[in-house]
C-alpha cells in the first residue's frame, strides 16, 4: 500500500521509526512544514528551547546519558548559526547528534534570501558529516544514513539541511527504509592483541590510561577487569571520569593539568602506557615530549586517525575498545606487581590531591562533598565550564560511566544547564545536578524557563564568585596580577532570577542551617537553583602552567 | 657536489594525492577544508568525474610535510572519500599540465 506524504511528514515518520521520542528545537519560517508535521506526531515530545544553542545542548544531554543519537532542530539562518556551538562541542567530545535545520527553498539558495546562510558550508568542519537534501525522495536514504554515521565508529554530530520546498514536496512512499543501527567496527588484529598482552605481561610499571572512548564503547567494566587482573594503576581523562570508580584502589583519578601531583609523577615513572579510547589531549599530556618519557605505548582507538597523531605508539590497534579489551583479557596474566604497587602507594602518600576545607559545607570543595553526601550513584552530575568544573572533576565521587556530563574538548561555557535538562528528559527517574558558575550560567540562562516548563528534576548548584574564575586565576598567576575583564562589576540577583523563571531557589549564603537547606533543596522534586558564594581567591590547584610538563605543577 | 637540480628538489619536497570521491556538490569543500584549517597549502588541484559521473577523482599536489600521513588519515575518514593513494611529487598528472601554466 502506498501513501502520499510530504518531505516534512517523511522526516517525522523516519524519526519516529528510528525510535526518537524527544526532540529539542525552536521553529522558524524555513522549518515550519516540519514543525507542522511534528505537531501531528503522537510519539515525539517536542521540547521548546529558548535559544537554538540550548536545544543543541539538550540533545547532547540526551545523547550523553543514553549513548544513542539525539535530535535537535532549528530554522535557517540565525537558527542554524545558533546551533553551531553545540554541534562543534559534540564533535570534539564524540557525541552522536542529528541536527536538522530548515533552509530556504532551493530556488532561493544563493540569492541572499531572508534568513539564508550557507549552513552546509558552515557545518563542514564541525560535523562528522553533513547533508543538503535535494528532494523528498532523498530523505529516505539521508535520514537513516545520518543516524548510522552519528552512531557508528567514533560517534559524532551529523547535520541535515532541508530546503523548505523539499519539506513541502509530496511523494508516494511504497516502502520505508529500515531504521539505522551502528555499523560494526573493525575488529582488532589478533596478532596485535597478542603482542599487546605480551607487553602488558612483561611490563614492570604499567599504567592504564582511559579516555572517553571507554564510556562511548560501553567498555568500563572490561577496563576495570583488566586493571584488576593485571594490577594496573589507572588514570582517566576528564571525559572518562566514572569509567572506574574514583575510590577504586587502582584509580589514580584524573591525569594532567589539574590531576593530583602523584598521578602525574606516577605517569612519569611508568614503563608501559596502555591508552584506551583516549587521544592524548594537551590538557592531559602537558608538554608532549615530557609525557611518560620512559614508557612504551599501546594505543587502542576506534578512530585510526588518533593513532600516532600526538604520540607514536609501539602498538597501535584500530578497534572498538570493548571488543579489543574482550580479546585482550584472557591473554593477560594475573599479576600482583607488588613492587610497582608499593612505589605507586608511596608517591600517592607523598603527593596527594589536597582538598582544603572539604569539611566546611560552604567552601568550594565542602559544597561539592555535601552534595555528594546527599546523593547516591544513580544521580547524574553535569557541569558548566570553569573553576567549578575542575573542582567537581577533582573531588566528586564519580562511580559509573555516563554519570558525568561535561564539555571536555570544546570547553563551552553555557553547556551545563541545557545539557542537564536533556539528561533529565532522557532519564526522568534520576536526580540531575548541574554544577555551574556565575559566568557560565548567564551564557544560557534562558533555558531556566525550559527547565520550569518541562518540570525536570534538575538541581542547579551555582558557585558564585562574581568573576570569570579561571580567567581571574590565569591573570593572577601568569599576567602579573593584572585583573582585567574577569571581575563582574554588576552582578545579578540569581535568586530573584531563578524565581522569576519559575524555579524554586535557595540561597545557602543566608540559610540558618546550610546543610539542612541543601538537603531539603536536593530532595524536593522538580527544578531548583541552589546558590552559594565562593571565595574568588580560591584557585584550581594543583595546576600545570601553560606549556609546562606535567611534573612541573604549581599550587598546593 | 649537489647532484639534484632545482626541479628534482621541488619534486622531492612534494607529494601527489589521488583521491576517489563521490561526485556531488560539497565534496571538494570537505577535502580542501582539511588542508586549509591546518594552514597546509594545496599547490595544485585537478578534478574530473569518472566514467558514469557517480564518482570523481581529485588530484592534489601538496608539500611534503610531517603532517601528511595525518592528513591522509583524516581524508580517509570523510564519508564521501572512497580511497586515497599517495604518489611521488613528480607524478605525470601535474607534470603534463605544466604547459597550461606558463606565464
Amino acid at each position: 500500500m502506498t501513501e502520499t506524504l510530504t518531505g516534512a511528514q517523511i522526516t517525522i515518520r523516519l524519526l519516529e521509526r528510528q525510535g526518537i521520542r524527544t526532540v529539542a528545537g525552536i521553529p522558524g519560517g524555513a522549518i515550519l512544514p516540519i514543525y507542522d508535521a511534528l505537531g501531528q506526531s503522537s510519539l515525539i515530545h517536542h521540547v521548546l528551547a529558548r535559544h537554538e544553542q540550548g536545544a543543541g545542548f539538550m540533545a547532547q544531554g540526551m545523547a550523553r546519558v543514553s549513548g544513542k543519537p539525539a535530535v535537535c532542530m532549528a530554522s535557517s539562518g540565525p537558527g542554524a548559526t545558533n546551533l553551531l556551538t553545540a554541534i562543534a562541542d559534540a564533535k570534539l567530545d564524540s557525541i552522536p547528534l542529528v541536527a536538522i535545520t530548515g533552509q530556504v527553498a532551493r530556488a532561493m539558495i544563493g540569492t541572499d534570501a531572508f534568513q539564508e546562510v550557507d549552513t552546509y558550508g558552515l557545518s563542514i568542519p564541525i560535523t562528522k558529516h553533513n547533508f543538503l537534501v535535494n528532494s523528498a525522495e532523498e530523505l529516505l536514504t539521508v535520514i537513516p544514513r545520518a543516524f548510522e554515521i552519528a552512531a557508528s565508529g567514533r560517534p559524532g554530530p551529523v547535520l541535515i539541511d532541508i530546503p523548505k520546498d523539499v519539506q513541502t514536496q509530496a511523494i508516494e512512499i511504497a516502502q520505508w527504509p529500515e531504521p539505522a543501527s551502528p555499523k560494526p567496527a573493525q575488529t582488532a588484529s589478533a596478532a596485535q592483541i597478542a603482542e599487546a598482552a605480551a607487553m602488558i605481561n612483561s611490563a614492570t610499571r604499567p599504567i592504564l590510561y582511559l579516555g572517553g572512548g571507554v564510556v562511548h564503547s560501553g567498555a568500563a567494566a572490561s577496563a576495570v577487569e583488566l586493571a584488576e587482573k593485571s594490577t594496573l594503576p589507572t588514570v582517566m581523562t576528564l571525559m572518562a571520569l566514572g569509567a572506574m570508580p574514583v575510590d577504586h584502589p587502582l584509580s589514580l583519578g584524573m591525569l594532567g593539568m589539574h590531576g593530583a601531583r602523584s598521578t602525574n609523577l606516577i605517569l612519569d615513572q611508568c614503563d608501559l602506557l596502555i591508552a584506551v579510547g583516549a587521544r592524548f589531549d594537551d590538557r592531559a599530556t602537558g608538554k608532549v615530549a615530557a609525557f611518560c618519557p620512559c614508557a612504551k605505548i599501546i594505543h587502542i582507538d576506534i578512530d585510526p586517525a588518533e593513532l600516532d597523531k600526538i604520540k607514536t605508539a609501539h602498538i597501535g590497534i584500530t578497534a572498538d575498545v570493548q571488543e579489543a579489551l574482550a580479546q585482550l583479557l584472557p591473554l593477560v596474566h594475573d599479576n600482583e606487581r607488588s613492587a610497582w604497587r608499593q612505589q605507586v602507594d608511596t608517591l600517592r602518600a607523598s603527593f596527594p590531591l589536597n582538598l582544603p576545607d572539604i569539611n566546611q559545607p560552604l567552601s568550594h570543595f565542602g559544597l561539592i562533598r555535601s552534595i555528594a553526601d546527599n546523593l547516591d550513584d544513580e544521580a547524574i552530575i553535569a557541569t558548566d565550564v570553569g573553576q567549578h568544573q575542575m573542582w567537581v572533576a577533582q573531588s566528586y565521587p564519580l562511580r559509573r560511566p555516563r554519570q558525568w556530563l561535561t564539555s571536555g574538548g570544546l570547553g563551552t561555557m553555557g553547556f551545563g544547564v541545557p545539557a542537564a535538562i536533556g539528561a533529565a528528559l532522557a532519564e526522568p527517574t534520576r536526580t540531575v545536578v548541574c554544577f555551574t558558575g556565575d559566568g557560565s550560567i548567564l551564557m544560557n540562562i534562558q533555558e531556566l524557563i525550559t527547565a520550569a516548563e518541562e518540570a525536570v528534576n534538575l538541581k542547579i548548584v551555582l558557585m558564585d564568585n562574581a568573576s570569570l574564575g579561571l580567567v581571574h586565576q590565569q591573570q593572577t598567576l601568569f599576567y602579573g596580577e593584572r585583573l582585567f575583564a574577569s571581575q563582574f562589576k554588576a552582578t545579578p540577583d540569581f535568586i530573584k532570577i531563578a524565581q522569576g523563571f519559575g524555579l524554586h531557589a535557595v540561597d545557602l549564603d543566608h540559610a540558618a542551617d546550610p546543610t539542612a537547606a541543601l538537603r531539603e533543596a536536593l530532595s524536593r522534586p522538580g527544578p531548583c537553583l541552589i546558590h552559594a558564594s565562593i571565595d574568588v581567591e580560591q584557585k584550581v590547584y594543583p595546576m600545570v602552567p601553560p606549556g609546562a610538563a606535567n611534573h612541573e605543577m604549581i599550587g598546593n | 657536489m649537489n647532484a639534484t637540480n632545482r626541479n628534482e628538489q621541488k619534486a622531492l619536497a612534494r607529494a601527489v594525492l589521488e583521491i576517489d570521491v563521490n561526485n556531488h556538490p560539497g565534496v571538494m569543500s570537505h577535502v580542501v577544508g582539511l588542508f586549509s584549517r591546518r594552514t597546509y597549502n594545496v599547490e595544485g588541484i585537478l578534478c574530473l568525474p569518472l566514467e558514469n559521473g557517480q564518482r570523481s577523482r581529485i588530484w592534489l599536489l601538496v608539500n611534503e610535510d610531517e603532517r601528511l600521513p595525518q592528513m591522509i588519515k583524516q581524508g580517509e575518514k570523510l564519508e564521501d572519500v572512497i580511497a586515497i593513494r599517495r604518489h611521488q611529487g613528480d607524478h605525470a598528472v601535474f607534470q603534463q599540465l605544466s604547459g597550461f601554466f606558463q606565464s
